[in-house]
């Protein structure tokens, strides 16, 4: 298992062909208080890049895009009532979404840590 | 770094030294939130105090006795019948009887004390210089300072034990730590509270002797606008503007009687023919199902799908703890309780109209 990183602020856990996708630290922090997540569709079959689901915070809507192309397999329904949890742990209790990996090649346009902590500072 | 091009409240400095994210607010360099963040300090104004810097409002007084009368040839609201130290909420509007701004006139004693909005601040002082001429005093050397929430009363007393025995909606000139200052209960936000009108030089001491009580906290114009939206009261702009009248905009409470009758303030044949035949358009509370949030320009369409209004205002509420949004629907569709849907992305979303304000007010009668 490791973990890759977008340019849009997101994380995605991989697992084999199983992708668990959140927002970093420097996203939530960006964003303010989260105050509602639209999840997305569950089996819905997305391609890289495109909008998966919104995280909305008290200052606005942020759609989050699909880091990697496949399937949605599964959802993080404890969102739907705590949204917060994006805040409070980002990069466990708060994953959005799990999917399917459908290209492994598209993992190689990810950033790893190291050049995510780049593109941040 | 701070825009050089913006302008900035003698507050500026301490927004910065307490660590406040600032944002571009109608020309001014503004706090947005402070390291607190918009929901705690939302929810700690409801259940303490919070303090705001307001002073990018614009600040007048009206000299001359006949200044109540003449300010009625500008406005709906009865300034004539305001008692000593009373205050209230009105309107500018135009000829065609849309709102150029809403504001509040106090009378203070000697002067009729007026609170404008920012944006509309250089058109508002053209109105009142053609209407008063000499006796319009532009008040730019003075702050305001709005402390608000349960315990702003215990606050504020112990600098200034007379703002006990001022009621909601009145306002007296006194002391405050010290600083000759002009104080109303009143507020933007449905809590009990005050504005403080004090000096420009005074106001950041003045600030951080409020703030030094562990009950007030800084509070950004991020949970002003979540704190008003609660309270159901309007923002020039979004909620209200040019193309709206104060019968659309449900503010006919503002117009007394008298003023109704009369018709003599700009605008008056439309009020008067909204009055008699009726609206076709009304400002509304909404209250959405589920967390999602109705921003403004969302589409709010009836159950056949009939597009009915949009939304002016929509966040979600941190003490409703719900989604919550002001719009314009059809008159038909105004009633409490009825069930609308709400254009949300691609989605849509059900929500029911209901009554304002969102929470039960605090205010002291």
């Amino acid at each position: 298992m490791f973990i890759k990183y977008s340019k849009d602020h997101e994380w995605v856990s991989i697992n084999n062909d199983i992708g668990t996708v959140g927002i970093t630290d420097h996203a939530q922090k960006h964003l303010g208080d989260v105050v509602f997540v639209e999840l997305p569709n569950l089996y819905k079959i997305i391609s890289k890049g495109d909008e998966a689901c919104v995280v909305e915070s008290v200052k606005a809507a942020s759609e989050i895009y699909a880091p990697l192309s496949g399937e949605i397999i599964q959802i993080n329904d404890l969102l739907t009532n705590t949204p917060s949890v994006i805040n409070t742990d980002p990069l466990c209790e708060g994953w959005i979404f799990k999917i399917k990996i459908s290209n492994t090649e598209e993992i190689n346009t990810l950033m790893d840590e190291i050049a995510y902590k780049n593109f941040t500072s | 770094m701070s825009d050089a091009t913006l302008k900035t409240t003698p507050l500026n400095a301490l927004h910065h030294e307490l660590g406040a994210t600032m944002v571009p607010f109608v020309g001014y360099d503004m706090p947005i939130q402070f390291p607190l963040g918009i929901l705690k300090e939302h929810r700690h104004t409801r259940t303490k105090a919070g303090l705001f810097d307001v002073s990018h409002m614009g600040q007048l007084q009206i000299y001359g006795k006949d200044g109540a009368k003449i300010f009625e040839r500008l406005v709906p609201g009865n300034i004539r019948g305001l008692d000593t130290g009373c205050m209230r909420y009105t309107q500018f509007t135009n000829d065609d009887g849309g709102i150029l701004d809403d504001l509040i006139v106090t009378n203070a004693v000697d002067h009729l004390f007026v609170v404008v909005n920012a944006a509309c601040k250089e058109q508002d002082i053209a109105i009142m210089k053609s209407a008063f001429g000499n006796e319009l005093r532009i008040l730019d050397d003075r702050a305001l300072l709005a402390l608000q929430g349960p315990v702003a009363v215990n606050v504020l007393v112990r600098l200034a034990p007379s703002a006990a025995n001022l009621t909601f909606m009145t306002g007296a000139a006194m002391e405050v730590g010290g600083f000759h200052c002009f104080v109303t209960r009143s507020g933007y936000t449905g809590e009990d509270g005050y504005e403080i009108s004090v000096p420009a030089e005074n106001a950041e001491c003045l600030a951080r002797k409020l703030l030094t009580s562990h009950e007030v906290e800084a509070v950004g114009l991020g949970a002003r606008d979540s704190l008003r939206l609660e309270a159901g009261l309007c923002l020039y702009g979004q909620d209200i503007d040019i193309s709206t009248s104060p019968v659309e905009a449900a503010l006919l409470w503002s117009i007394s009687k008298r003023r109704r009758k009369n018709a003599d303030f700009p605008g008056a044949n439309r009020i008067q023919k909204e009055i008699t035949e009726g609206i076709s358009r009304q400002r509304v509370g909404i209250k959405t199902k589920g967390r999602a949030l109705a921003r403004r320009g969302c589409k709010i369409l009836d159950q056949n799908g009939k597009l009915i209004g949009k939304i002016t205002s929509g966040c979600f509420g941190p003490s409703v703890q719900s989604s919550i949004a002001m719009g314009y629907v059809i008159r038909e569709y105004a009633t409490i309780n009825t069930v609308v849907f709400l254009m949300i992305r691609d989605n849509l979303i059900p929500a029911i109209i209901v009554e304002m304000p969102f929470i039960t007010p605090g205010y002291k009668r």
